[in-house]
C-alpha cells in the first residue's frame, strides 16, 4: 500500500484560481483566459440557457435566412424569405403571396445589419436575391420579412449586395451578369463588349420606415460586379467593389476572364452620385436615374485588384480596403488616403470608358501573401484581418497596416497565425466586422464541402460552419455544425441588442376585419365573394362551419386572439394547398377560389393544445347548379 | 350583575391618551394604504408557465399578469374544465368594500376626536366581523367557481375549491395563494386599533358628575 501524502494546499486555493475564468463568461470580456477552457466548455450551452449572439446566416438558393446561436452554433429558427414555407404558413396568406410575387425562389447571398453611426442597431436584416434582382428587408423585431424590392431594373443578378452604409442610408448592389439595358432590350452575347453594360446601384432606405426605393444607379463597361463594402470614418460616403471578367468576355468565363493579372474593381463616391441625382445629371433608364461616371467626373474610379477577386472589406477605421484574388495568393490592402491622394494628382494608370483607373502602385500599400484562394477578409478590431483562403482550406491570420520597413520588405512576416477547416471556405464571418467596433471573439468560417465530416446523409450533403475563437494569439477550432445550402455570407449580432416581440399585441393590429369577440364572428356575402371573420384561439375556430357556393371566391381573415407566447395557430385547408400560420394577436386573410363542390376541413396545423387535433372546421361548398 | 355592567360602563368611557389616538391615526392611514396594494395574490404554475400566471386581487379591482393577459389565460385554460370566466364585474364586493373602508376610517377618526374607549370596541368588533364576513365571502367565491362547472365542459374534473391560504396542486397546475402586502396593511389596521385599547388601559373612567 503505497502513502498518500495529503495536500499542503488550503483547499481554497483551487476555488481562488477559478475566480478569474468565471469573470471571463461575460460576452465581451473574453480575453485569453478562454484559452484554459476546453472547446467543449467554451461552446456548451447548457439545456435552458441562452447563446451571447445571434448568427444570421444566408441560406443561399434555399431562399431563407438560417438563424442560429453562438457560441452553441444551434439552429434556433428559419426565416422564410424568398420562398414559400409551409412550416411558417409563409407565403400562402394574401400578404406574403404578394410579397412573393411570381418566384418561387430566390438565391439570399449577403445579410447585411442595419447601422447607425456605423454600429449595428438591430433594426433590420437586408437581404439579396442574387437570381431576380430583389432585396428584402426583415424586421428585427418580430424576425419576418417586411418588404420585398425588385426585381431591380438593369440589373442581372444582384450579387454585390446587400451591404449597408454607416446610418443605413444605401443598401449597394451590383450586377454581376452584365446585359443590355433596360431588360428586355436584345443583343446577341456576341455583341458583348458594345451592347451589354452593368450597374452598380444605390438602394435608398427610408431611416424611419426602413422602406426601401431604387435611388440610383452608375453605368459600368460589362464586367461581372461581385462583393461591395462600405467606406466609414475617413472613407466615409465612399462604397468599394470587386469585379472580374475586366476581359469582358461572354462565354467560357473560366478561362476568357481569367486572361489579366488584374481585374478592375471600383471605388464609388455614393454621395457625389446622389448630388449628381439631385443636380439632373442623369439619364432615366427604365425609371431608375442612370448616371455615366464618364459625364460626371468624382462619382467612380477603377482600382486594379489582383486577378479573379472575391470580397472587398473596408477595416473598422475606414482606412484600409482589402481585396485578395482568387487566382493570386496575396491579399492586396489599398489605402485610402493614398485613394484620395491619387485622385487628387490625378495619379491614373489608364482609362475605361471615360473612368480614370488609379495607378496601381500608387493606392497599394502592400500584398499580404496569405495563400492561395484568398476570397473574403473580416477584422477583429485588435488590427488584425483573418481572409478566408478556398483552395487552401484554410484562414489566415495577418496584422493588418501600419507596417515597419522590415515587414513591409517581407510581408510574409505580418502573417500571424492558420488554422485549416473543412472544406472550402467561402466567406467568413467576425461580429460587428464591418462596424467600427467588432466583437472580435469569434470567428465562423463557411465551409464549401463538408465531405466526410458526418454521418452520411446520402448525395446531397450539406455544408460545414466552424466556429472559431479568435481571443487568443491562436485560432482555436471551437464546434462544427452542418447547415443546408447554402450559407454564402452571415452576420452576427450580440443578443442583447434586440428584444424581439413574441406576441403581437392586440392593441397593434390594425386589420380592417380582426375581430376579438366570438359575437363579431360573421360570414358576409357580397355577390361572389364571401368574407369570413374567424376567430381562431385554443382549440377552436370560430365559426367553425362555413357554407359557400361553387364559384365563390371566399377570403378567411382569421385573427388569432391568443396573447400568450408560442400560441400560434395554423389553418390548413387540404386539396386547396392552404397551409397559414397565425401568430397570437395577428390577423392574416386567405382567398380562396372555390372551384370544386364538396366538403373541405380545415384544421389548426400547429400543435397548440391537449385539443388541438380537434380544432378543425369545415368548409361546405354546394354545387353551382344546385344554387337557386 | 349590577357591579360587573357598572364596570363596563366604567370601562367603556375610559378617556384614549394621547398614544392611543396616535394609534387610531396610524391605523386610518394603514386602511387608507391598503387600497393601493393587492389584498391577495393567486398564483398558477406549470411546465409550461415556469413564471406563473398572476392574478392579483384589490379591494376594488381585479388584476392580473402581464397587463391583463394573465387572466385571459386562465380563463382559457379553465374553459376547458368548464369554470365560469372569472370577471371583475362578477366581484360585487368590489364595489362596497371600498365604501366599508371609507366608514371604518371615518370611525377611526371619530375614536380619536372622542376619544372614548367605546369607540375603540366598536372599531374592533365591526372590523372583525367585517375581516371573517369578508374572508367568508371569497372561500365561498373559490368553492363557487370550482363546484358550478359546465358539465359539457370538454375535461370533467372533480369539484373542487381553489386553495384560498396555502399551495394546493390542480392537474398540471400548483395554485399559490396568499395574502399581499393589501391584507398586511389590514392586519396592522386591526392591530393597532388594539394596541389603541391597550395603551389606554390604565386611564380613569371620565364619570358624569351626578354619578359620583
Amino acid at each position: 500500500m503505497r502513502f498518500v501524502p495529503k495536500s499542503r494546499f488550503p483547499r481554497w486555493i483551487p476555488l481562488l484560481a477559478t475566480l478569474p475564468i468565471l469573470g471571463a463568461c461575460a460576452p465581451d470580456d473574453v480575453t485569453r483566459d478562454n484559452d484554459r477552457r476546453s472547446p467543449a466548455e467554451l461552446s456548451y450551452v447548457a439545456p435552458g440557457d441562452f447563446d451571447d449572439y445571434y448568427l444570421f446566416y444566408s441560406g443561399g438558393h434555399s431562399g431563407n435566412v438560417f438563424v442560429a446561436g453562438i457560441p452553441s452554433m444551434r439552429h434556433i429558427v428559419t426565416i422564410p424569405v424568398f420562398t414559400k414555407y409551409p412550416g411558417k404558413g409563409y407565403g400562402y396568406d394574401d400578404v406574403t403571396k404578394e410579397l412573393l410575387g411570381d418566384y418561387t425562389w430566390g438565391d439570399i447571398h449577403h445579410p447585411a445589419l442595419s447601422k447607425t453611426d456605423g454600429l449595428y442597431d438591430g433594426r433590420w436584416l437586408f437581404v439579396n436575391d442574387n437570381a431576380h434582382n430583389r432585396v428584402a428587408r426583415i424586421d428585427l423585431r418580430d424576425f419576418k420579412v417586411k418588404e420585398i424590392l425588385g426585381p431591380i431594373p438593369n440589373t442581372s443578378g444582384n450579387h454585390g449586395s446587400s451591404f449597408v452604409t454607416e446610418n443605413t442610408e444605401y443598401i449597394m448592389g451590383g450586377t454581376r451578369f452584365s446585359a443590355p439595358i433596360p431588360k428586355g432590350t436584345y443583343a446577341h452575347p456576341e455583341e458583348y463588349e458594345d451592347a451589354f453594360n452593368g450597374v452598380i446601384t444605390g438602394i435608398r432606405v427610408d431611416p424611419d420606415t426602413g422602406d426601401m426605393s431604387v435611388g440610383w444607379q452608375v453605368l459600368t463597361p460589362p464586367f461581372n460586379w461581385d462583393l461591395s463594402s462600405t467606406g466609414k470614418g475617413p472613407s466615409s460616403g465612399w462604397a468599394f467593389f470587386t469585379s472580374y471578367n475586366t476581359e469582358m468576355a461572354h462565354t467560357v468565363l473560366e478561362a476568357n476572364a481569367s486572361q489579366l493579372d488584374r481585374d478592375l474593381g471600383a471605388a464609388v463616391n455614393w454621395r457625389a452620385a446622389e448630388q449628381a441625382v439631385a443636380d439632373g445629371n442623369y439619364t432615366e433608364i427604365d425609371g431608375v436615374p442612370v448616371i455615366d461616371p464618364a459625364e460626371v467626373p468624382g462619382v467612380m474610379y477603377f482600382l486594379p485588384i489582383a486577378k479573379s477577386p472575391h470580397g472587398m472589406d473596408t477595416d473598422p477605421s475606414g482606412q484600409w480596403i482589402v481585396a485578395g484574388g482568387k487566382l493570386d495568393p496575396t491579399a492586396g490592402v489599398y489605402s485610402f488616403e493614398k485613394i484620395q491622394a491619387a485622385i487628387e494628382a490625378e495619379d491614373f494608370e489608364d482609362e475605361k470608358r471615360g473612368v480614370p483607373v488609379l495607378n496601381f502602385d500608387s493606392v497599394l500599400e502592400g500584398q499580404v501573401p496569405v495563400g492561395l484562394g484568398p476570397l473574403h477578409t473580416q477584422f477583429d478590431g485588435r488590427g488584425n484581418a483573418y481572409t478566408s483562403m478556398f483552395i487552401d482550406s484554410q484562414v489566415a491570420k495577418w496584422r493588418l497596416p501600419p507596417w515597419s520597413d522590415e515587414e513591409k520588405a517581407d510581408l510574409e512576416s505580418v502573417v500571424v497565425d492558420k488554422i485549416d477547416v473543412h472544406y472550402n471556405i467561402g466567406h467568413l464571418v467576425v461580429g460587428g466586422s464591418d462596424t467600427r467596433e467588432p466583437y472580435g471573439n469569434w470567428l465562423v468560417a463557411m465551409n464549401k464541402h463538408a465531405v466526410g465530416r458526418h454521418i452520411k446523409v446520402g448525395p446531397g450533403i450539406p455544408e460545414t460552419s466552424q466556429l472559431i475563437d479568435i481571443t487568443g494569439d491562436e485560432m482555436r477550432m471551437v464546434k462544427e455544425a452542418f447547415t443546408d445550402k447554402e450559407p454564402h455570407f452571415a452576420q452576427i449580432l450580440r443578443a442583447d441588442k434586440i428584444d424581439p416581440i413574441e406576441v403581437y399585441p392586440r392593441a397593434e393590429n390594425e386589420h380592417p376585419h380582426a375581430i376579438w369577440s366570438f359575437d363579431d364572428a360573421e360570414i358576409v356575402r357580397n355577390g361572389d365573394s364571401v368574407e369570413v371573420k374567424m376567430i381562431s384561439i385554443r382549440s377552436r375556430f370560430v365559426p367553425d362551419i362555413v357554407d359557400v357556393r361553387q364559384g365563390d371566391t371566399v377570403t378567411f381573415h382569421i385573427t388569432n386572439t391568443e396573447q400568450t407566447p408560442g400560441l400560434t395557430h395554423g389553418f390548413g385547408i387540404g386539396e386547396m394547398d392552404i397551409s397559414g400560420n397565425i401568430d397570437p394577436g395577428e390577423t392574416k386573410s386567405f382567398t380562396v377560389e372555390m372551384d370544386k363542390p364538396g366538403v373541405f376541413p380545415f384544421y389548426c396545423t400547429v400543435f397548440c393544445s391537449a385539443l388541438h387535433q380537434e380544432m378543425q372546421g369545415y368548409i361546405s361548398v354546394r354545387p353551382a347548379e344546385e344554387t337557386e | 350583575m349590577q357591579g360587573f355592567l357598572k364596570k363596563q360602563e366604567l370601562f367603556l368611557r375610559k378617556p384614549l391618551n394621547v398614544w392611543s389616538r396616535l394609534c387610531l391615526v396610524l391605523a386610518a392611514v394603514c386602511l387608507g394604504a391598503s387600497f393601493f396594494f393587492p389584498l391577495w395574490e393567486i398564483r398558477l404554475v406549470a411546465p409550461q408557465y415556469r413564471d406563473g400566471l398572476e392574478l392579483y386581487i384589490y379591494s376594488y379591482q381585479l388584476q392580473a399578469g402581464n397587463d391583463g393577459q394573465h387572466l385571459d389565460e386562465i380563463n382559457l385554460l379553465n374553459h376547458y374544465i368548464g369554470m365560469q370566466p372569472i370577471r371583475e364585474a362578477d366581484f360585487v364586493e368590489m364595489t362596497w368594500i371600498p365604501f366599508a373602508f371609507g366608514i371604518f376610517i371615518l370611525l377611526s377618526l371619530r375614536g380619536v376626536v372622542f376619544g372614548r374607549m367605546g369607540n375603540v370596541v366598536d372599531l374592533f368588533v365591526l372590523f372583525a366581523y367585517f375581516g371573517l364576513f369578508s374572508m367568508g365571502n371569497f372561500y365561498y367565491r373559490l368553492y363557487s367557481y370550482g363546484h358550478n362547472l359546465d358539465p359539457r365542459a370538454p375535461m370533467t374534473i372533480e369539484p373542487f375549491t381553489p386553495v384560498l391560504f396555502g399551495k394546493n396542486r390542480i392537474a398540471n397546475f400548483t395554485q399559490f395563494s396568499y395574502p399581499d402586502t393589501g391584507s398586511y396593511f389590514l392586519m396592522a389596521f386591526g392591530l393597532l386599533i388594539l394596541v389603541a385599547g391597550v395603551l389606554s388601559l390604565r386611564e380613569k373612567p371620565i364619570v358624569p358628575e351626578e354619578a359620583v
